[in-house]
């Protein structure tokens, strides 16, 4: 036997032993965290050089293959995946260096990086699975995880809000294993190849939907949102931008999976998922719109935007699903960078004011002028304005329900990118005013090193909609399932 | 009703008590009770089935996503059990 090192196993075995090792060492923590960011980056940049040559790879571990064995899989969707968790992962690893750096910090920095660098294990596996049980497992390593990040800065309302993610992602998880097992029962495979043959029945369907449920708990959509806000608004910033950026995006791939491969049961049943994204869209923004601090608007914020993903799923009906992923793909790669971005820049602004109350962030002497030009370059990307990711998300969104003639669907977008103009003007409009302090306030006040990370973030956020044929071009390798097999 | 049905149907009723207790108790601890009742209804329902009339042997593989299903939910009570204590701890502090 030959040791082979595929690039899709140290993907998912980079990050575990580098938690371990994150875990042991302390004091080198941070060290071991970057290396092995470095390392992870790597195996998915040649991980991707190998799917843009020669399609998807296949990998039966220890030989044994689907449907006895475990198969992992690399094609153009999950690679940009791995892509965007590797690059939004770095840019944030850098800027938790500065987030982290205080004296009374020690305790976060220690357990910062293993649990970073665990719950990238999770997220890279489920990005490389083919089987719905491995999925799970995958949830449960990220569940853990993020919970874990979510407390990290141990004050009262972070553990609360910790609590209530930790019950809400067991409870989901129940609710997906359920489905998993009854599906098994019924088709007796586990893997996509097997559930790509399955005959539709209303059996099969309903445990579609158990599964569906548990997701959507996941990932927080509309009406199952209620942990998130508080969950992704009080954790330290490098956290907030790794659970609102990478963590919810793990459960939507998973349903984007599922209807890639799977008969997707009934337009009814779509329609309900379209309808409860247009909930979230609604009132999510409605929410922000009443947040009183910045962190809690940038959260409500994220409901808003996943539902949105989730109307772009049901953009053009069952016979348009075969197009509409694409959509809801673009708006994930989209919202990942910018909601990362923007939790960053939230996190440089309270840090550099002292507060976050969006009501006196034009009172305040200092101006993070760098800051605030990065939560505005996210914002425009959020809201969808050219020529950034997201415009040209809420472009396909759009143009597949006018082609479909849904014209519910356009009516929803064209709401949700009102309400987000509004929100967001709420803070943007704080940071342009000067008025309302009598000193003079210095013009370039609180730049620092720790702003390059998100502007980074941010800026590509803007510039990859230049790029979006490309990688509307890359998902698309190894689409449909069957094809490159 | 055959004996499997009684038992599935038994299992989904223990994920169903499990629920409710997870989605409408106050107590913190009873939630993570109740979750644990979700949890064992939910492998009840496997285990039972994966059980073939007397001649035929258990399929394995839904006994194998139970066990795993049980490593997980060990960890899971112990990191929300955990959570709780801590939580105790901060509101005692807040409130001296």
């Amino acid at each position: 036997m030959t040791l082979d090192l595929d690039m899709m196993m140290m993907a998912i075995f980079l990050p575990l032993f580098g938690a371990i090792a994150a875990f042991i060492l302390p004091r080198a923590a941070a060290l071991v965290g970057l290396v092995t960011l470095a390392l992870t980056t790597g195996a998915v940049i040649a991980l991707g050089l190998e799917v843009r040559q020669s399609g998807a790879v296949v990998l039966p571990l220890g030989g044994w293959g689907a449907p006895l064995g475990i198969d992992l899989r690399a094609d153009g969707l999950s690679v940009a995946m791995l892509a965007l968790t590797s690059a939004v992962g770095f840019l944030v690893s850098i800027a938790a260096l500065d987030a982290l750096k205080g004296a009374d910090q020690a305790r976060e920095r220690q357990y910062f990086w293993p649990l970073w660098l665990l719950l990238l294990t999770g997220i890279n596996g489920v990005y490389l699975s083919t089987d719905i049980f491995n999925l799970y497992v995958m949830i449960e390593v990220i569940a853990l995880a993020a919970v874990g990040l979510t407390v990290l800065s141990a004050t009262r309302a972070a553990v609360q809000a910790g609590l209530e993610y930790m019950y809400a992602s067991i409870l989901g998880a129940l609710l997906f294993l359920m489905g998993v097992g009854f599906i098994y029962l019924q088709i007796g495979r586990l893997d996509f190849t097997g559930l790509m043959g399955a005959e539709p029945t209303a059996a099969l369907i309903a445990a579609v939907a158990l599964m569906f449920v548990g997701l959507a708990l996941k990932t927080a959509l509309f009406p199952l949102h209620l942990w998130l806000p508080a969950a992704h608004a009080n954790a330290t910033a490098p956290a907030s931008a790794l659970l609102s950026g990478l963590v919810v995006k793990a459960a939507l791939y998973i349903v984007l999976r599922l209807a890639q491969y799977m008969p997707f049961p009934s337009e009814t049943l779509l329609t309900l998922v379209g309808l409860m994204g247009a909930g979230a869209v609604i009132w999510g923004g409605i929410q922000a719109l009443r947040a009183e601090r910045l962190k809690l608007l940038v959260a409500w914020s994220t409901v808003a935007q996943i539902g949105l993903i989730f109307v772009a799923f049901a953009r053009a009906g069952e016979v348009g699903l075969t197009e509409s992923w694409k959509a809801a793909a673009l708006l994930i790669l989209a919202h990942g960078i910018a909601k990362a971005a923007m939790f960053l820049a939230a996190g440089r602004i309270k840090d550099e004011i002292g507060h976050d109350v969006i009501r006196d962030l034009d009172r305040a002497p200092v101006r993070p002028t760098l800051a605030q030009f990065t939560f505005a370059l996210a914002a425009i990307s959020l809201i969808g304005l050219p020529p950034s990711l997201g415009f040209i998300g809420k472009w396909s969104l759009m143009e597949g329900a006018l082609v479909a003639g849904y014209w519910h669907w356009v009516a929803v977008t064209m709401l949700g990118t009102l309400l987000s103009v509004a929100y967001f003007s709420r803070v943007l409009s704080a940071f342009l005013r000067f008025d309302r302090i009598r000193t003079p306030v210095a013009e370039h006040q609180g730049w620092a090193l720790a702003d390059a990370a998100p502007l980074t973030l941010a800026l590509t956020a803007i510039g990859l909609g230049l790029m979006a044929a490309p990688i509307l071009r890359f998902i698309e390798i190894g689409y449909p399932f069957g094809a490159a097999l | 009703m055959t004996p499997d049905l009684i038992y599935g149907l038994t299992g989904m009723a223990v994920f169903g008590i499990g629920l409710v207790g997870a989605l409408c108790a106050q107590d913190r601890l009873r939630r993570v009770l109740a979750l644990k009742l979700c949890s064992v209804g939910a492998a009840f329902v496997l285990v039972v089935g994966a059980w073939r009339e007397p001649p035929g042997a258990p399929d394995p593989v839904p006994h194998a996503l139970v066990i795993t299903g049980i490593v997980v939910m060990v960890s899971a009570t112990a990191v929300a059990l955990a959570l709780i204590r801590r939580l105790q701890t901060l509101e005692a502090e807040d409130d001296a």
